[in-house]
């Protein structure tokens, strides 16, 4: 009774924002859909969320048709898009008993649901939206999403441009909401949240180029990459994308991670050349994948 | 001044009304250099760059960014650097061949200059198919990589970059960063916000805003060694969480 997907295609005029997405979302679960800006990922929440019908396929949210069954639909979910779209010129408690008179329902009623997140903002109550910060409206806007007790809660991009601990804080918030039997759909161009969700699908383009368990995901990597360093940045990504045998050449961090195009490889080799191309205090180490560099291996 | 510093802060404070926004902060940027300049939202990253780029008077401080008081000298800092922000960045319903002309007449260049600058830029974007389709329609990282070279059209000597790679793939904003490098090399300083921690990284030194004030200041090697963290991600946690 999560979320099931069928070969859900949408364009528009002749953009293919989905083409052929198939997937399923278990009851409770966390998932995640990691992908960059213009993959498809708001197409698809618009769909789910029965704003907007897809060109073929078929979809269901909580067992309910999105086309047939709507409006039942709409009761059973949250929606928080990427957009801040609470009225701004409603203050903050405004905001929240207008979400819940809507729904037939009352703040007190599902207080209990809020209460951890609410007690934030409180101390700001009587301020208008508007005049709120980042971080508080994307609070109020997931408490005006959750105070009908959904069964399902969607969140499109809730951390787009959101410093890394406000995001830290609002991810501790989706663990506790999980906890409380409520299945999230969350998308996030951040590839270092995907980790901290159950399952997730890598979309790019409209089109789905992996789902499974984060730690599945980067265990499917087929490279070895080191990561390598030297005293100037610039000229070792310009050396290495010379190289003859490189394969993949991007800059993580203080290092680059290298993968070769052979099967094995002499790190003293790759130490030779680079000192050859003047670089100085070259090091290569062995390390492992993250979802970033599955990414964009599959995206290449 | 020495020339060899091109933004020079000391004590640059911003107050609206009793709040104050940026809280005498001190620093300054060396030709050349890639600086990041990272905070919280709402710690004045934005408050203090709008001061830096002349179109928000200080209360009280001193700045000279390009040789330039802020102060007394507004308008010759604007044509002395490029700035690039996440929101504000072409027009959508101009060109490609269009944005380019339109900011290089704006920037004061000559035609001929225009004519010269549009060809590279668009051979080394590999935007030569694109060159005479709207700006709107092209993908979000295309946009923000031209933006940014539009940005160094009248070759500024700073550059400042306002979340540029927020929402971008992975592969373009590793691409963005490459450009980032090649123009450091060529001694365009780069001053950057982000909130990609791994970016933070990239930077030969890095700030990093709390409240108004900058908490730290170094190379992100010995901002990690000070703060006895990993990654620049737990830096910023621990600073940032006081």
């Amino acid at each position: 009774m999560g979320i099931t997907i069928s070969n859900i295609s949408k364009s528009y005029k002749n953009v293919k924002a989905l083409q052929d997405i198939s997937f399923d979302v278990k009851p409770g679960e966390l998932f995640g859909l990691i992908g960059p800006d213009g993959a498809g990922k708001t197409t698809l929440f618009r769909i789910l969320t029965t704003l907007l019908i897809a060109n073929e396929g078929t979809a269901t949210v909580v067992g309910f048709d999105v086309v047939a069954d709507y409006k039942k639909i709409r009761n059973s979910v949250g929606y928080m898009p990427g957009k801040f779209s609470l009225y701004q010129d409603l203050t903050v408690e405004e905001n929240l008993s207008f979400f819940a008179t809507i729904f037939g329902t009352t703040i007190e009623e599902n207080y209990d649901l809020i209460k951890d997140i609410y007690v934030q903002i409180e101390p700001f109550k009587d301020r208008r939206a508007g005049k709120l910060s980042g971080g508080m409206k994307q609070k109020l806007a997931l408490c005006c999403a959750l105070i009908h007790k959904p069964k399902v809660l969607f969140l499109d991009e809730p951390t787009t441009g959101v410093d890394p601990v406000s995001r830290k804080e609002f991810w501790d918030m989706l663990k506790r909401l999980q906890q409380k039997d409520i299945t999230i759909l969350v998308s996030t161009p951040y590839m270092d949240e995907a980790a901290l969700c159950d399952r997730i699908a890598l979309i790019q383009h409209g089109k789905i180029l992996e789902i499974d368990t984060p730690q599945a995901i980067v265990k499917h990597y087929p490279k070895q990459i080191y990561n390598v360093r030297a005293n100037n940045m610039y000229q070792l990504i310009t050396s290495l994308n010379k190289y003859e045998h490189h394969h993949s050449v991007y800059p993580f961090g203080e290092f680059v991670h290298y993968t070769d195009n052979r099967a094995d490889i002499n790190p003293n080799d790759l130490i030779l050349y680079l000192e050859s191309n003047n670089l100085l205090d070259v090091e290569i180490a062995k390390t492992v994948a993250t979802i970033e560099d599955t990414f964009m291996e599959l995206a290449k | 001044m020495n020339n060899n510093k091109v933004i020079q802060v000391e004590g640059l404070t911003k107050m609206f009304g009793d709040f104050t926004a940026v809280n005498a902060i001190t620093f300054d940027v060396k030709k050349g250099e890639i600086f990041g300049f990272l905070g919280a939202n709402g710690a004045g990253k934005t408050t203090a760059m709008k001061m830096l780029i002349g179109i928000s008077n200080p209360t009280s401080g001193k700045a000279k960014v390009a040789g330039f008081d802020v102060f007394t000298h507004a308008e010759d800092i604007k044509k002395n650097i490029g700035y690039m922000s996440q929101k504000f960045a072409l027009y959508d319903d101009l060109t490609v061949k269009e944005n380019i002309t339109f900011f290089g007449g704006i920037y004061g260049l000559s035609r001929k200059r225009i004519k010269e600058k549009s060809t590279v830029l668009i051979e080394e974007l590999g935007l030569e198919k694109v060159a005479n389709k709207l700006v709107g329609s092209l993908p979000l990282g295309w946009k923000q990589k031209l933006s940014f070279s539009v940005s160094l059209l009248h070759d500024p000597k700073i550059v400042f970059l306002d979340e540029p790679t927020g929402g971008v793939d992975p592969i373009t904003r590793r691409q963005f960063w490459e450009m980032i490098y090649k123009a450091a090399d060529q001694g365009t300083t780069v001053f950057v916000t982000t909130h990609y921690m791994d970016e933070a990284e990239y930077c030969d030194r890095v700030s990093i805003m709390v409240d108004g004030k900058i908490e730290a200041l170094d190379t992100p090697k010995k901002l990690k060694e000070q703060f006895n963290a990993e990654t620049m991600n737990n830096v910023f946690l621990k600073l940032a969480r006081g």
